[in-house]
């Protein structure tokens, strides 16, 4: 199941992600999992959170320029080469990643332990068929969210 | 009762407009008439133009043809302000009333004096330059020019009024207000500047308000410099049809040049205000078809007879037949001012170059803004750059690479690389009068 994230673009300036996370938490929208890529001229902040249509609106009626985008979450064992497993399938089908970042999840205990990576394919189509068709756990918001 | 339908569509015109088809010797003669007569009229009433023409060992008997201008002295806008404020008038108090004054962003504003009789020639000026752009009896005109001190507001109205329209006098500001008056009143026609008109498209996508489909069919734009494809960006994006018009507070205000349906230049009012093109460096005129600086003459004004000013825009006259039947001449649409240029670098720069470069890359013309600043004794060169939705990407490749594209467009351009910095959107102030493309923090 492919999940929406919304990208916000910023300005490389002091109080930038703070006024977005200000907006949101005004909101009572929680922030599932983010990350940040930056230049040294700008950056964009990627947000997962269950609300994501809301979130957009509030962004947007602010200002801020944001897109949303459909982004995989791959289910990965936590343990020395549980990423490595997960890439074999990605290679072998020929899909190319654009952006990747983990999700701060933790499921399980010992050898169950699970975390959960968020990647962005330049084909989500191609590349969530493939997965499931490999065998990889496709994660939904249901499982990420609640 | 049937609407007289006055306009330029279908070989009719309005009867005020009949001075612009004037065959050109009657037109020459009206002119050298109007010109011996202003001329004679600032010497006899101006002190400084008389002191002017004594130092040249000129009188008013030396204007024998109209080719005798070049004898006389140029005006510019710093004779205006050290008269300030009533030193240029030709006419008792009595006889003035109206006064007008530019907004003084440098120290003290400019005055401007109209006598009942000139209020009457600027108006029918506005007639025949509405009439142009093919307004009528029955257009509803929502004049968004600022009413007060500043020429456009009541130059427009009471011109728009005379040719018989129904006039909305909304002054600038207030841009929700305007969507919803433009809505509900079925606007058909909008005067402003035309960076404030693209601001009312924005706001009105923001609104859920789809001008494509309202009535309104033309805009009057002036009083500040535009591009050809902000005219694109404009009719695209409204349905509607630019005209682009001319004017300046120290000859008349708007008014004194207007683009007809031809949309190849725009005619000046030349029986009212006579145009030459000089070299800005030397001050020599120049002939038809080369570009330099537009100077002005007043021929009827009688408050305050303006003698060859120099305004600053930088064009080309043009004295072909235009398709509409207009015998008047044409000069092109004014890009840039004289003043708008800065050098950087040693590098002369017009922010319409800017605006080239962007519209090359993106297709559309973003919100920008140059920003100039002195760092270590090196002038620095920033271009802000607004990120619209349609070139946000959540890849950091695809932004850099937009980041890069403007860059090296600009560079192309200016032939220098400045600093790009892509900004949020509404970010970069919008204006509802002038668009103010450059701020210039160095200190000299």
């Amino acid at each position: 199941m492919k999940l929406n994230q919304l990208s916000v673009f910023l300005e490389n300036k002091p109080g930038q992600l703070k006024k977005a996370c200000d907006l949101l938490a005004k909101e009572q929208i929680n922030i599932q999992t983010l990350s940040m890529a930056d230049t040294r001229q700008f950056g964009i902040l990627r947000l997962l959170m269950k609300e994501w249509e809301r979130a957009k609106a509030v962004l947007e009626a602010e200002g801020f320029v944001v897109k949303a985008t459909e982004v995989l979450a791959l289910e990965v064992s936590d343990r020395p080469g549980g990423l490595a497993d997960i890439l074999g399938p990605i290679e072998a089908a020929g899909l190319n990643v654009e952006y990747m970042y983990a999700f701060a999840i933790l499921r399980g205990v010992g050898a169950d332990a699970k975390a959960a990576l968020i990647f962005r394919f330049s084909d989500p189509d191609a590349a969530l068929a493939s997965l499931k068709a490999a065998g990889v756990n496709v994660l939904s918001g249901v499982d990420l969210f609640n | 009762m049937p609407t007289e339908q006055w306009n330029d569509i279908g070989g009719k015109f309005h009867p005020a407009s009949a001075p612009d088809y004037l065959p050109l010797e009657q037109l020459r003669q009206v002119q050298l008439q109007r010109l011996q007569a202003i001329v004679q009229r600032a010497y006899k009433y101006v002190p400084l133009t008389r002191s002017r023409m004594e130092q040249r060992d000129l009188t008013p008997a030396a204007i024998r043809s109209l080719e005798d201008i070049t004898q006389l002295p140029f005006t510019v806008k710093a004779d205006l302000r050290d008269t300030y404020p009533f030193g240029l008038f030709a006419s008792p108090m009595q006889e003035i009333v109206r006064l007008h004054a530019s907004s003084g962003t440098t120290g003290k504003p400019i005055v401007v004096a109209y006598t009942k009789e000139d209020i009457e020639v600027w108006t029918s000026v506005m007639v025949r330059s509405f009439a142009a752009c093919g307004l009528h009896q029955g257009d509803i005109v929502q004049n968004s020019y600022g009413y007060g001190l500043f020429t456009g507001g009541l130059g427009a109205h009471y011109g728009a009024e005379a040719l018989g329209a129904t006039v909305i006098p909304m002054s600038g500001g207030n841009t929700d207000r305007q969507i919803m008056i433009m809505k509900d009143f079925g606007v058909t026609a909008i005067c402003c500047t035309p960076s404030y008109f693209i601001h009312l498209i924005e706001r009105a996508g923001e609104l859920g308000v789809n001008l494509n489909q309202l009535p309104l069919r033309a805009g009057i734009f002036g009083a500040e410099p535009w591009s050809e494809s902000m005219r694109q960006y404009i009719q695209e994006n409204s349905n509607i049809t630019a005209y682009d018009i001319y004017g300046l507070s120290e000859i008349v205000g708007p008014g004194v040049a207007i683009e007809c349906s031809a949309h190849s230049g725009l005619h000046i009012f030349e029986d009212h205000f006579y145009p030459e093109i000089i070299d800005p460096q030397t001050g020599e005129v120049l002939p038809d078809g080369r570009e330099g600086e537009l100077v002005l003459t007043t021929l009827s004004k009688k408050a305050m007879p303006i003698l060859r000013y120099r305004t600053r825009d930088i064009t080309t006259l043009t004295r072909e037949t235009c398709a509409c039947g207009r015998t008047l001449c044409r000069f092109l649409r004014v890009g840039r001012r004289s003043d708008d240029m800065f050098i950087i670098r040693g590098i002369n720069v017009f922010p319409s170059q800017i605006e080239h470069a962007l519209l090359q890359v993106e297709g559309t013309l973003p919100h920008y803004l140059i920003v100039l600043t002195r760092e270590k004794g090196l002038d620095q060169m920033e271009v802000q750059v607004e990120v619209t939705p349609e070139f946000f990407s959540d890849t950091v490749s695809v932004l850099e690479s937009l980041h890069e594209r403007i860059t090296n467009a600009i560079e192309q351009v200016i032939g220098l690389r400045v600093n790009v910095r892509l900004v949020e959107p509404h970010t970069i102030q919008r204006s509802e009068g002038k668009a103010k493309r450059v701020v210039d923090q160095r200190k000299m």
